[in-house]
């Protein structure tokens, strides 16, 4: 399975491309896709240029968990520098992204 | 320290105007990103792991307490109440919006500083000794000549699309602080006959294809400077690869031509150059340098002059954590009466070369107070006030030491240049700051650090080398292994007057086993070597790689 991930122009901050075409703060909210479709939902979010300063594809397990070989770097991504628990979106006070903790 | 004259303070003014419709623009759509990220780059804004991140220069890494302030402004407005000083003496901060970083760019300008040159295929931030003016075993001092740099480097226009980017570095002092045998272009000044010119060296440089520099020429009058660089220059920027970014450095070419060929096309180069229109009149070197005229030091009592004498002697007598830091943190000063004081950024519960916005503001205050309103970013990743009394000691360390700012580890085991691997960077295979805080922590918890000495440990969480791992005592590299993080060990590099680059003991190890195998190095290096005065680069020279391999991976 894949996601669709991308930075929001404006200020930088990751997102992921969600039901419906929304950007959406937590991976775990992200739509996910097989290969063809993942395609083409890339293709649609890379043509809101205007929103983005880029996009692509990551691999994502059924429980939207990031899988592959950059499944630790997404991680990171998705939740914020394991050395500062207390920025990024793991620091949300709704409890954010899940923290990727120490392995 | 330099003031911007009118054209400094136009050039920059015109740039943060420009980027300002710049990013206008993209934001209304009217570039895209291909169009607007050369742009950005050119004006230090890269977008990292998280978010933006913006690299600021301090020029040869000097600030006054009124940029430091300005710095921790910005860190508290526009970021996340810290910043991240870097091997190339600037500052990054790491969560800026796009939106603001015009804002942020006028306020820098403000106060004279800028993002200009820090990224990109040009001729990046000058870097120096960062005692330099202070340092007792300096011949002059090297500011002048990076601010001569500076000033021709900013916005050249056959310079500003090389083959790749160029780092230059400038020593003046008897050892080297500012790694310039492993840089693009390495300049040493140094004395022949009573006269001060340069050593120049060529084609030094870490990342994938590590190289020390190589002697081009021993002895460059001065004057010269700045046309044999532009000699330099010119045959990088004709012959230097533009097909393969990995194969661009002008280390690549020095290697491929072999130094003599090499030394003989920039000697040509320099021979058809008109000189008198690139090199500086002696009247603007003076110009320059007025700006670098020492402090109104001090003409102290005898008492406040020596070590062994005095309250601070009496201070240090009855106060053992100060006589720790002052031992470690403190270093000569060419002045009679004043020390250059080490601000550590190493504390191993914090990121190697984080400051917050508070610190900043302490460091700004007691430079302001007791150190001729100066402070300096070192390419080691922690700041320095040069000029300090002696009898002033107690005080810049109480103050310090509240900040969390006075862990005593100058040039020790602890004191590690690490990058921001992959907690920030997009580039990463694997995180470089835990690993460093493993082994602060684990040094302070054997509290032998001071016994083990001069130990440079440096990580990096690629092969891209920010974090110098080529050049460390101990060197340690992320790799990935099927999406996991590893670490490879190197042993026996040094940056300094004894350059040599690291080698690769073996396979890589886990986060654990790299902690634990760090730790079973300097437990040989204490048992084996020759008197506490070696050093473990020294010792491991000297018995060759076999038993610290073996210590690394025990005996198969």
């Amino acid at each position: 399975m894949k996601a669709v991930t991308a930075n929001l122009l404006a200020d930088g901050r990751v997102v992921y491309l969600g039901v419906g075409d929304g950007f959406v703060e937590r991976l775990r909210d992200a739509a996910r896709f097989e290969d063809a479709a993942a395609k083409d939902a890339l293709a649609r979010t890379l043509a809101r240029g205007a929103e983005i300063a880029g996009a692509y594809l990551i691999d994502v397990a059924e429980d939207g968990a990031p899988a592959g070989r950059e499944a630790w770097k997404e991680s990171i991504r998705n939740a914020g520098p394991t050395v500062r628990p207390d920025l990024g979106k793991q620091a949300a006070p709704d409890g954010g992204a899940t923290s990727v903790g120490e392995r | 320290m330099y003031r911007y004259d009118e054209f400094d303070a136009a050039i920059v003014r015109d740039r943060v105007a420009q980027f300002k419709g710049q990013v206008a623009r993209r934001l209304s759509g009217e570039l895209t990103e291909d169009q607007f990220k050369p742009l950005r780059l050119m004006n230090g804004l890269y977008l990292q792991l998280h978010a933006y991140m913006l690299r600021v220069a301090i020029p040869y890494g000097v600030l006054s307490s009124r940029q430091l302030r300005r710095l921790a402004r910005i860190a508290r407005t526009y970021d996340k109440g810290y910043g991240h000083i870097t091997t190339r003496q600037n500052i990054q901060f790491n969560w800026p919006s796009l939106v603001d970083a015009p804002k942020i760019l006028d306020e820098l300008a403000e106060v004279e500083m800028h993002a200009i040159q820090t990224s990109g295929n040009c001729i990046r931030n000058v870097t120096t000794d960062q005692y330099a003016g202070a340092a007792a075993d300096e011949i002059e001092d090297p500011r002048v000549w990076c601010e001569v740099i500076r000033q021709w480097s900013t916005f050249h226009p056959e310079f500003s699309f090389l083959p790749r980017k160029f780092k230059i570095a400038v020593t003046a002092a008897a050892t080297d602080r500012a790694a310039v045998r492993v840089h693009d272009i390495g300049l040493r000044l140094h004395e022949r006959d009573g006269e001060a010119g340069f050593e120049v060296l060529v084609g030094g440089g870490l990342g994938r294809t590590p190289h020390i520099g190589a002697v081009v020429r021993d002895f460059l009058p001065k004057e010269h400077l700045l046309s044999y660089l532009e000699a330099i220059l010119r045959v990088y920027n004709l012959e230097g690869r533009r097909d393969n970014k990995y194969k661009a450095r002008i280390k690549i070419l020095v290697n491929a031509l072999g130094v003599e060929a090499f030394r003989e096309k920039v000697e040509a180069e320099w021979a058809t150059l008109r000189r008198d229109a690139v090199d500086l009149p002696p009247e603007e070197v003076d110009r320059i340098n007025a700006y670098f005229a020492p402090p109104a030091f001090e003409a102290l009592a005898a008492e406040d002059l020596a070590d062994e004498d005095g309250d601070v002697a009496r201070f240090a007598e009855a106060n053992a954590a100060f006589r720790a830091w002052r031992d470690a943190n403190t270093a000569a000063h060419k002045a009679p009466g004043y020390r250059i004081v080490n601000v550590s950024l190493k504390d191993p519960d914090i990121p190697p070369g984080d400051i917050t916005d508070a610190q900043m503001e302490v460091v700004a205050d007691l430079a302001e107070r007791f150190s001729f309103d100066e402070a300096r970013a070192t390419h080691e990743q922690n700041l320095v006030l040069p000029h300090v009394r002696l009898r002033d000691l107690p005080d810049v360390w109480r103050a310090l030491d509240a900040a969390g700012l006075a862990t005593p580890n100058i040039e020790k085991a602890s004191d590690i240049i690490a990058c921001p691997g992959l907690d920030y960077c997009s580039l990463a295979n694997a995180r470089s700051i835990p690993l460093a805080q493993r082994i602060g922590s684990d040094l302070a918890a054997h509290g032998d650090e001071q016994d083990i000495g001069d130990l440079k440990i440096k990580i990096s969480g690629c092969i891209n080398a920010c974090g110098h791992h080529h050049v460390g005592h101990i060197g340690i590299l992320g790799v990935d292994k099927k999406g996991e993080e590893f670490y490879q060990i190197l042993l026996g590099g040094s940056a300094s007057d004894d350059a040599s680059l690291a080698a690769i003991q073996g396979r890589a190890l886990s986060a654990d086993e790299t902690v634990a195998a760090v730790r079973r190095l300097i437990d040989l290096y204490k048992e084996r070597r020759a008197a506490p005065e070696e050093r473990f680069l020294d010792a491991f020279r000297r018995l060759g790689d076999a038993p610290f391999k073996e210590a690394i991976y025990g005996v198969h």
